[in-house]
């Protein structure tokens, strides 16, 4: 009974295969794969359908099949074409072996729906679960990356390291840099640790309150920490909110914030003129020549 | 009826998402980058609190155009616990969660109109609107 069933696809699967590519193109006229070129389209539908069939014949998934659908995800196609096309081909087949059978009784409908069932659900399975295993393993990826970046920490000169922050700042970003913090105030031996906040877009009471610890853990080791580039309508904000920072210095840019540093370190920058006036010299003496 | 822009709040970084939406709009509705950096920061306020004390809600954005003057209006609601006493929550350094307790005061001084309405047990909808000068 089911092998007749596989004998009429087998068969007729010229015309299965021309019903499904007209369905398919139909759809697509309002749809997401318009970017894609028509013949490319078409190629893809062909092989497609080619790669159905092939893994009907097998009674299983192919290689065929895992060549094609992975080449499909390093392309980035549509995840609904491949689930929408297989949702048709279930349509057209169910439709034409109907349209085959002499007696249709409930018994034989049921079968057939089994049987289609049982070809284009793996395939389903197979393909979603290669589309969001690469899913995942593209946001674990980027996960990584994201946390190398979250809180670098710069010694920029002995005993004066800087730790720029970029972006939005969240609950398990603010436990790195504290921690971060502390661990490279004591690798380091800092004494002064400039925070600069120039690339945060929003200070809100959270982000304010990580800062704070954090400033006040560093004080409690021994170090002192500068909160440097606070923009102007942060500097606002931060005063409705009414947060207070005054426990610890503050300055609008990183070189102010620097300038203090040295300050607070007893040092200071100083220009050489040492050169400009050896050349001056050399100018004065060749003139009284 | 004209569709509200929203965002839903499930997740820490749909606080983002609600802040980023609601800088956008404040930038089509031409506010300057003062106002803009207070919109954003009263949107992540009350974002934040949907996230840390009801679990999820959602963050509606009302653009206002009245024949005198233009404004965003930033709808919170979800359906928590609701707030127990709304006079406490609105006094500087309460905090039930050992944060610096500014937020619904903060977001009442960053913007100019605020209100707030709390069932306990049923749920909190706090409505802010900052016009545009």
């Amino acid at each position: 009974m089911s092998s007749r069933i596989n004998t009429i696809m087998m068969e007729n699967s010229d015309v299965i295969i021309k019903n499904w590519l007209e369905i398919v193109s139909e759809k697509r006229k309002n749809d997401y794969t318009s970017s894609i070129s028509e013949e490319l389209f078409q190629s893809t539908n062909r092989e497609f359908v080619n790669v159905i069939f092939k893994s009907l014949d097998q009674e299983g998934l192919t290689k065929e099949l895992e060549d094609f659908s992975e080449r499909l995800v390093n392309l980035g196609w549509p995840l609904s074409y491949l689930t929408d096309g297989l949702q048709t081909f279930r349509r057209v087949a169910i439709d034409f072996i109907l349209s085959q059978g002499e007696q249709i009784d409930t018994d034989y409908f049921s079968r057939i729906l089994d049987k289609v069932d049982s070809w284009v659900d793996p395939i389903i399975n197979k393909l979603v679960n290669e589309y969001s295993g690469s899913w995942e393993h593209t946001v674990s990826l980027q996960r990584v990356a994201l946390q190398e970046l979250s809180a670098p920490l710069i010694p920029v000169m002995r005993d004066i390291t800087i730790m720029p922050l970029i972006g939005t700042i969240d609950t398990e970003r603010a436990k790195l840099i504290m921690e971060n913090l502390l661990d490279g105030v004591i690798k380091h031996n800092a004494e002064v640790v400039l925070i600069d906040i120039t690339g945060v877009p929003v200070v809100d009471t959270m982000v304010a309150h990580h800062i704070i610890q954090a400033a006040e853990a560093v004080r409690l080791i021994g170090a002192t920490c500068i909160l440097v580039g606070i923009r102007p309508e942060i500097a606002q904000t931060i005063v409705n909110l009414g947060i207070d920072l005054g426990k610890f210095p503050t300055k609008s840019s990183l070189r102010k914030g620097f300038e203090k540093a040295l300050e607070l370190t007893d040092r200071e920058i100083v220009r050489h003129e040492d050169r400009n006036q050896m050349i001056e010299d050399i100018m004065e003496s060749l003139e009284k020549e | 009826m004209e569709l509200k822009p929203c965002v839903n709040i499930r997740q820490e970084w749909d606080i983002v998402g609600a802040r980023q939406l609601g800088r956008e709009k404040a930038k089509e509705l031409g506010f300057g980058t003062v106002d803009q950096a207070r919109i954003a920061t009263a949107i992540s306020e009350l974002a934040r609190n949907i996230y840390l004390y009801a679990g999820t809600g959602k963050v509606e954005f009302e653009i206002i155009d009245q024949f005198d003057r233009k404004g965003l209006k930033i709808v919170a609601a979800d359906e928590g616990p609701g707030i127990r006493d709304v006079g406490e929550v609105m006094q500087d350094g309460y905090s039930t969660s050992g944060g610096l307790g500014a937020g619904l005061p903060g977001v009442k001084r960053l913007m100019d109109y605020f209100d707030i309405r709390s069932e306990n047990g049923e749920g909190t909808e706090i409505e802010a609107i900052k016009w545009v000068r």
